[in-house]
């Protein structure tokens, strides 16, 4: 069982490196949205420090929820999720690989984006050690919550959209803990509300872990039958 | 019907779960309970606007809250009703569940709606703003959110027992996730502001105005039973419609 997974899992990862579009489109999109913020806002560097700890968040989550309908719907659309849901694995390990796989080739890359990002942003340096502690916690349950909605969506038309508006409410506590942990206000590693932030952010994640592969997994037996 | 007495409350759960039966039944709870609702909300309503005393912090503006308090209930209480549906749904493959959870949808969804209304229409006078940033109001926003997704997976997927359980899922998923959203919404607010927004949990409520209040809670509470069997029924017949002209085309086409 675990080589079926290894196979699905680097099956995926050979897809997202030869076929491209995946994450780097998601860090290219990341970077165009922050670039438009400072056009929007205007240039003072003091309030971008502000809300750029906020901005990175949203952007982020943004990017993620873009790469989302590429989860299920390939494999749907050439047959071989049907392959897939006969073989030796089970449906929740199946959308542990997807979801595993999902956050390698985005949620990494745009972790890795965020901090050259922030110097666009002005954040100031004592925000990026636990912004990153954050993000690094915090995208996989972006990936793993994601997973329900494009499960829930796999093989309806225009389901991109519809799997961002379903999933973005679940979200919220992912954005709420992840800013907590980097906003300046809250200390980020030597305050007390920055490391409960990032406490109950890994809280968040883990709970995600688990209800992502069984809400998605509940989600493809509805829509494959 | 004698034979009714004799049966489990499982067996009596599972009769119920009959179309026609249920059809049956509502046809003759429907016209009662109509009238019914609006006795009470009626009645709530005349308390409510003259014959109670005006607040003494709020003054006259304490009468939106005999609207405002109900319908943020049922909004609560619809999305409740709808997760249990739905979870009904996924164990017992009850064929009535998910017409009740999907009917459900829009009537809570309606009611939040009406909780964001009336509070935002309270605020303007109390707090000087139509919408504050609280940690109460945000959640109801999102709770707005759920309802609107799940009706919108409804809307999208055709075939309705597929729509069924896949919104099933997602009313479950976001049942568990209600609890975290609210806790995270509440801990955002506290760290970014401190308590000086006024809090409802100041003064108990005085008798004279809690009659009207829970006049209209049971009022609001029968109006939305009333709207579920008015839209089960609804929804029954349209899935019998759309199979009756699924028969008549694939006669036409075999034929």
């Amino acid at each position: 069982m675990m080589r079926a997974f290894l196979a699905l899992l680097a099956r995926d990862l050979r897809l997202a490196v030869r076929l491209g579009g995946g994450g780097g489109m998601a860090v290219f999109f990341f970077l165009i949205v922050i670039s438009l913020l400072p056009l929007g806002i205007g240039p003072d560097r003091a309030l971008l420090a502000k809300v750029a700890p906020g901005m990175l968040w949203v952007a982020l989550l943004l990017a993620a929820l873009l790469t989302l309908d590429r989860l299920f719907q390939a494999d749907y659309e050439d047959g071989s999720l049907d392959l897939l849901t006969m073989g030796a694995l089970p449906l929740e390990l199946i959308v542990v690989a997807k979801a595993l796989g999902h956050w390698l080739t985005t949620g990494l890359p745009l972790v890795v984006a965020a901090p050259l990002l922030g110097v666009l942003l002005n954040l100031p340096g004592e925000a990026y050690p636990p912004m990153m502690a954050a993000m690094l916690i915090g995208t996989p349950a972006l990936s793993f919550l994601g997973a329900i909605g494009a499960a829930l969506t796999v093989g309806i038309r225009r389901g991109g959209l519809l799997a961002s508006l379903l999933v973005l409410p679940f979200y919220i506590p992912v954005l709420i803990f992840g800013v907590g942990a980097a906003d300046a206000t809250a200390g980020g590693f030597s305050g007390e509300a920055g490391r409960q932030s990032l406490a109950l952010l890994g809280a968040v994640a883990l709970a995600s872990l688990v209800l992502g592969p069984l809400g998605g997994a509940a989600a493809l037996r509805a829509n494959l039958r | 019907m004698a034979a009714m007495n004799s049966l489990t409350a499982l067996q009596r759960f599972h009769a119920y779960a009959n179309p026609a039966r249920f059809m049956a039944l509502s046809a003759r709870l429907v016209a009662p309970l109509w009238i019914l609702s609006v006795l009470v909300i009626g009645a709530g309503l005349w308390f409510a606007l003259f014959d109670s005393p005006p607040d003494y912090q709020q003054g006259e503006t304490v009468r939106i809250m005999y609207v405002h308090v109900p319908s943020a209930w049922l909004a609560m209480f619809g999305y409740g009703v709808m997760a249990f549906a739905s979870a009904v749904g996924l164990v017992f493959r009850h064929p009535l569940s998910d017409v009740c959870a999907k009917s459900a949808a829009p009537i809570g969804a309606g009611f939040t709606f009406l909780a964001l209304l009336t509070g935002s229409l309270w605020g303007q006078p109390m707090w000087g703003t139509w919408w504050e940033w609280d940690a109460r109001m945000t959640s109801v926003l999102i709770l707005f959110f759920l309802y609107l997704g799940y009706i919108a997976l409804w809307a999208t997927i055709e075939e309705p027992v597929r729509a069924a359980r896949a919104a099933a899922v997602l009313a479950l998923v976001g049942a568990i996730n209600i609890p975290i959203i609210r806790y995270s919404v509440v801990w955002w607010n506290t760290l970014h502001q401190p308590a000086s927004v006024f809090r409802m949990d100041g003064p108990s409520i005085a008798p004279a105005m809690l009659l009207p209040l829970g006049l209209m809670g049971v009022g609001f509470t029968l109006l939305f039973i009333t709207l579920l069997l008015v839209r089960m029924r609804a929804e029954v017949m349209r899935r019998r419609v759309r199979n009756l002209r699924l028969a008549t085309a694939g006669a036409a086409a075999e034929g």
